[in-house]
């Protein structure tokens, strides 16, 4: 029993068939499971940062000076990729979540659920661009702008 | 009719008062969980890395600013015991359905397991003994 494969009952329009046809015999699924299959990485990754993350802030608690340099590595422009890449991993998490709960709960969930996945790739895109713009806005100033 | 000695064929193989629940629960629980931590996990994100200079404003004085109100120590408390058991649950599902050998189903789970009480041990305590007139060094 999975938790979250309950998409399927509302997959229609499958090109399942044509995939073998056309190039070998790779499955290349249905949009329902490929959601399916980037909510458990996101998920995976989200935990394991979160790990890491109740570690570092634990460090108020040893010395202002040792929180302080280490989260200076936030900071930095390759770790400030990485925070877009988090947000953009629990944005897609969050709204799929909802995707689920309503495929779950709502009567016309499973008939809509392919909409509703155009739907968050929709929202998505357009929390990420201003997100990922202010996240972003200071590091790319300070390596291309000359301080 | 020959009188059979055939036992409900339907009869649930365990008796009912030793199944369990739990699965059920546990799905119930990543819905409601889930959707208390868009909330709490979303408005983190926005204030902690977009809003107002994101993340270079962080350091140990903006920590100890939030956490001098009882409603962000409230905010974090129970977004990390409900981000943990939530991705625990996810966890816990993920080595279910990959794990091949009994083995390492149970040895995954136990470091699963003590990775979670670690961190939700290490992080109650630092919201509940968090002291804000700690010297610099």
């Amino acid at each position: 029993m999975s938790t979250t494969a309950s998409t399927a009952p509302g997959a229609e329009a499958s090109d399942r068939a044509g995939a073998s046809r056309r190039q070998g015999t790779f499955y290349r699924g249905d949009p329902g499971m490929w959601s399916w299959v980037l909510h458990r990485i996101t998920g995976v990754l989200t935990f394991f940062f979160l790990f890491v993350h109740v570690l570092d802030t634990a460090l108020v608690r040893v010395s202002p000076n040792t929180y302080d340099q280490v989260i200076e590595t936030y900071k930095t422009p390759i770790v400030n990729l990485l925070e877009v890449g988090l947000v953009g991993a629990v944005l897609f998490h969050a709204l799929n979540g909802i995707r689920v709960m309503l495929v779950d709960f709502w009567s016309k969930g499973p008939k809509v659920q392919k909409a509703m996945l155009w739907v968050i790739g929709v929202v998505w895109v357009a929390v990420m661009v201003p997100g990922a713009f202010f996240m972003m806005k200071r590091t790319v100033e300070t390596l291309f702008g000359g301080n | 009719m020959a009188d059979l000695a055939l036992a409900n064929p339907r009869a649930p193989k365990r008796p009912a008062a030793r199944r369990s629940n739990f699965e059920l629960y546990s799905w119930l629980f990543m819905r409601i969980s889930g959707l208390a931590l868009i909330i709490l996990v979303l408005g983190h994100l926005l204030i902690m890395n977009i809003l107002d200079g994101g993340v270079h404003r962080i350091n140990w004085g903006f920590v100890a600013g939030r956490w001098a109100s009882p409603f962000w120590q409230f905010w974090d408390l129970s977004m990390l015991w409900l981000a943990e058991i939530h991705g625990g649950n996810g966890l816990r599902t993920i080595i279910d359905d990959y794990a091949r050998k009994d083995s390492t189903r149970f040895w995954l789970k136990i470091l699963l397991y003590v990775s979670m009480a670690l961190i939700l041990a290490v992080g109650t305590m630092v919201i509940f003994t968090f002291d804000p007139n700690m010297p610099a060094n």
